[in-house]
């Protein structure tokens, strides 16, 4: 019971914290709106459902805001049509790499583990990387997002299939190969790359990870991506938690430890996934939001999860705000890096980590 | 909680068997035919050396492992057939080491145990925690209940291990070296609650280096070596100096334990067997421990004279040796000095140890070859044919003296052959 009130509380403290910092973050930009207006603005947005008609297979949902503020047109404009979309992209981003970083740092039991450590961000980088370079069209409407999702899960689920064996997927194992695999696949991009001539540029920018020019599309696809293998691996924390007292043991008090493996090892793939083919390759996130997290409230998968998500989340937004708001913008792979990794180091130096 | 699992028809079915199982690791054969059958109620030992195939049983027992061949079954039914989660509601283990190295407190671990009996939406309710507090209690780690595990010592963490097999509540309880990290004090306290389990109705199996311990709390032993069973029954059975020179390859003393029915086991510096008869001579705790060394190393002993209630007399006795007594300060009779010679002759040689006295001059008189141990009172000893050494130089003197005298044989055998 004491499980379930700290992870109330945590959530929604960083629930809290991942408002404030939207808010602050769509105040900032070329233009400065002061964060009471936007708060405004966003309130105005949220609406509750007066009235549902089910007509045929068509259900016709009738909503109401519950708020009415002045706010001007312009305000409204930049901030819904312009700000709010590629803020929230950050925020699912963020959220999808602090989850599968927690989940990959558990199912490896190795602080090493972060959520591409099956190849994830290699393939998504091939398949991007590669459909900007080559060009053509994909079949299906696939475009650059397309290629790189396809990539990044084709790649992910050949790691799985080359380090299992007789139904059995050895962590080790798995890591060795993914390891291989993301090599192999660095080669490859490389090569991409010698030969990307006028396109080099824009391959660079994906590669560095970077959200401009979000759309609202974007927004509501990784929402749906990343949300329902969340939802999932929520409903896996307890098992997870008890995978880390190892494969043997965990067996012994009951997990199917390689069915259970499987289905967090997807589920987190896909999450990455969502998130790496719309904002590119993203680093320490995935790494460092869950080592925080778990200084902050121990090693409890069913809180250690969603308050990693939401800290990712907020962490995402703040460091793409800073990413943007300079004079030329810097893609926000390079300022996640740059701010997390000297933060990391100095958590390092107050708390000595030994182990996970 | 016994109950639900006694056999259907009251008819009487181990709670726990291992038929025939066979197991390989690659191209190396673990197990080989090894058969085991636990009673409702019992607490059954595994002994056996480092590589016996100890812990792979124990892995076979609790489903982590599939036998290549064979059965195991639990309350009759076949392990296989049983899922993870059902194998967990039946089966508890404590392995032997773990990686606790996550900060998950005391509490959270051992409410790990809980997790066979929740399905995936259920959370722990107040009897769960009840049962989470006892098994704390029992398994003596309350006291630090909200610490991190990763702050304790390595015995308290196994007995955070034990409370959390304890929560598990399972009928059949499955032990891997629960001791090797404890204090004596600690040790005696987890396998008293073994006991204690096993009396309430639990079955335990448990893989326990130190053979004392095992002879005392368990109620069978099964001795493992190289992957076969070289003995199961009683620790009294199954503890003796030849089958453990078998297994082991180790030269051990097999006595009783003062303070309970179980025997004793020695281990002594290793030495070649002595195929022997060896006739010893003399009182007192030197002329004991020559008796007793003389014994493990395999030598057939005999003991005398000796006035009775000497510490030799006694451990000949204890020892099962043929030994010639006569009452304290009552003098030697004729009769028994006569027993003794006869034996000192018969004997391949004579052991001097300590105060022999002068009743024993005409034994030590009788001998083939005499050899004197080192130490106070060996100027009593008038012979000239004596040698001086210590005992663990005489033990292994006599096996080298055996082993050239059948060299000799052997080159003798040759030669006439040749001839």
């Amino acid at each position: 019971m004491r499980t379930h009130r700290k992870t109330a509380i945590w959530s929604l403290a960083l629930s809290l914290l991942l408002a404030v910092v939207i808010t602050v973050s769509a105040a900032i930009g070329p233009v400065w709106i002061p964060p009471t207006d936007v708060a405004q603005v966003l309130l105005n947005a949220v609406v509750v459902p007066t009235a549902v008609e089910i007509s045929g297979p068509i259900v016709d949902v009738t909503t109401q805001p519950i708020f009415q503020f002045r706010v001007s047109p312009i305000q409204q404009q930049i901030v819904m049509g312009i700000r709010l979309p590629r803020i929230l992209l950050g925020a699912v981003v963020g959220f999808a790499l602090a989850a599968a970083g927690t989940i990959m740092q558990g199912i490896f039991r190795n602080p090493m583990a972060d959520p591409s450590i099956i190849g994830v961000s290699s393939g998504a980088a091939v398949g991007a990387v590669g459909f900007i370079v080559v060009g053509g069209t994909l079949p299906f409407g696939l475009g650059l997002r397309g290629a790189a999702f396809a990539g990044s899960l084709v790649a992910a689920f050949g790691v799985y299939l080359i380090a299992t064996e007789g139904g059995r997927t050895p962590v080790a194992t798995l890591l060795l190969a993914g390891v291989a695999v993301q090599t192999f696949l660095g080669a490859v991009v490389s090569f991409l790359l010698l030969n990307a001539g006028e396109s080099i540029r824009r391959a660079l920018f994906w590669l560095m990870g970077h959200l401009k020019g979000a759309a609202w599309p974007d927004v509501w696809s990784s929402l749906v991506l990343v949300a329902i293998p969340f939802a999932l691996l929520l409903v896996y924390a307890r098992d997870l938690n008890v995978m880390l007292l190892g494969e043997e043991d965990a067996q012994s008090l009951g997990i199917e430890v390689e069915r259970t493996k499987r289905i967090l090892l997807g589920l987190s793939s896909l999450a990455t996934a969502a998130g790496v083919a719309v904002a590119g390759i993203i680093g320490f996130v995935g790494l460092i939001v869950p080592h925080v997290m778990r200084l902050l409230v121990g090693p409890d998968h069913r809180v250690l999860l969603p308050t990693s998500a939401l800290a990712g989340a907020a962490f995402l937004v703040a460091t793409d705000t800073l990413a943007r708001s300079g004079s030329a913008e810097v893609p926000v792979g390079i300022v996640t890096a740059a701010l997390g990794a000297p933060f990391f180091l100095y958590l390092l130096r107050q708390r000595e980590v030994h182990e996970l | 909680m016994s109950d639900r699992w006694q056999a259907h028809d009251g008819q009487s079915v181990p709670m726990l068997s291992a038929e025939d199982i066979s197991v390989s690791l690659g191209d190396t054969e673990i197990l080989s035919n090894v058969s085991l059958t636990a009673e409702c109620g019992s607490v059954v030992g595994l002994v056996g050396p480092n590589g016996a195939g100890k812990t792979t049983t124990l892995r076979l027992l609790r489903a982590t492992l599939s036998p290549d061949c064979g059965t195991v079954r639990v309350a009759g039914d076949p392990i296989e057939g049983l899922s993870s989660k059902q194998v967990s509601q039946r089966v508890a283990s404590t392995p032997q080491a773990t990686t606790l190295s996550f900060e998950f407190t005391v509490r959270q671990t051992v409410e790990m145990g809980r997790t066979p009996h929740l399905s995936r939406f259920d959370r722990a309710d107040s009897g769960d925690r009840e049962i989470v507090e006892a098994a704390m209690e029992r398994a003596d780690v309350a006291r630090f209940a909200d610490r991190p595990v990763t702050s304790l010592s390595g015995g308290e963490r196994q007995r955070v291990l034990l409370a959390r097999a304890l929560a598990q509540d399972t009928p059949v309880l499955l032990l891997d070296e629960p001791t090797s990290n404890l204090d004596i004090n600690h040790a005696v306290n987890t396998l008293e609650l073994v006991a204690g389990l096993a009396r309430e109705g639990k079955t335990a199996v448990a893989a326990i280096h130190d053979l004392n311990l095992a002879a005392r709390y368990c109620d069978e032993l099964v001795l493992l070596a190289d992957g076969e069973v070289r003995a199961a029954g009683e620790p009294g059975e199954v503890l003796q100096t030849p089958t453990l020179r078998d297994a082991f390859d180790a030269t051990t003393l097999v006595t009783g334990q003062p303070g309970a029915d179980a025997p004793l086991v020695t281990p002594l510096p290793d030495c070649e067997p002595v195929d022997q008869a060896i006739h010893v001579v003399g009182t007192g705790r030197q002329a004991a421990a020559a008796v007793a060394r003389l014994v493990a190393s395999g030598a057939t002993v005999s003991v005398g004279v000796v006035p009775s209630g000497d510490a030799a007399a006694e451990r000949a006795r204890e020892l099962g040796c043929e030994n010639v007594t006569v009452p304290p300060f009552a003098g030697v009779d004729d009769n028994s000095r006569q027993r003794a010679t006869e034996l000192a002759r018969a004997a391949d040689a004579v052991v001097v140890a300590d105060d022999v006295g002068d009743a024993n001059e005409s034994v030590v008189a009788a001998a083939e070859r005499v050899v004197t141990l080192a130490g106070e009172g060996v100027s009593v000893v008038k012979s000239t044919r004596a040698t001086v050494a210590t005992l663990p130089d005489v033990v292994s003197g006599l096996a080298t003296r055996q082993r050239q005298a059948s060299d000799d044989r052997r080159v003798e055998s040759r030669e006439q052959q040749d001839r």
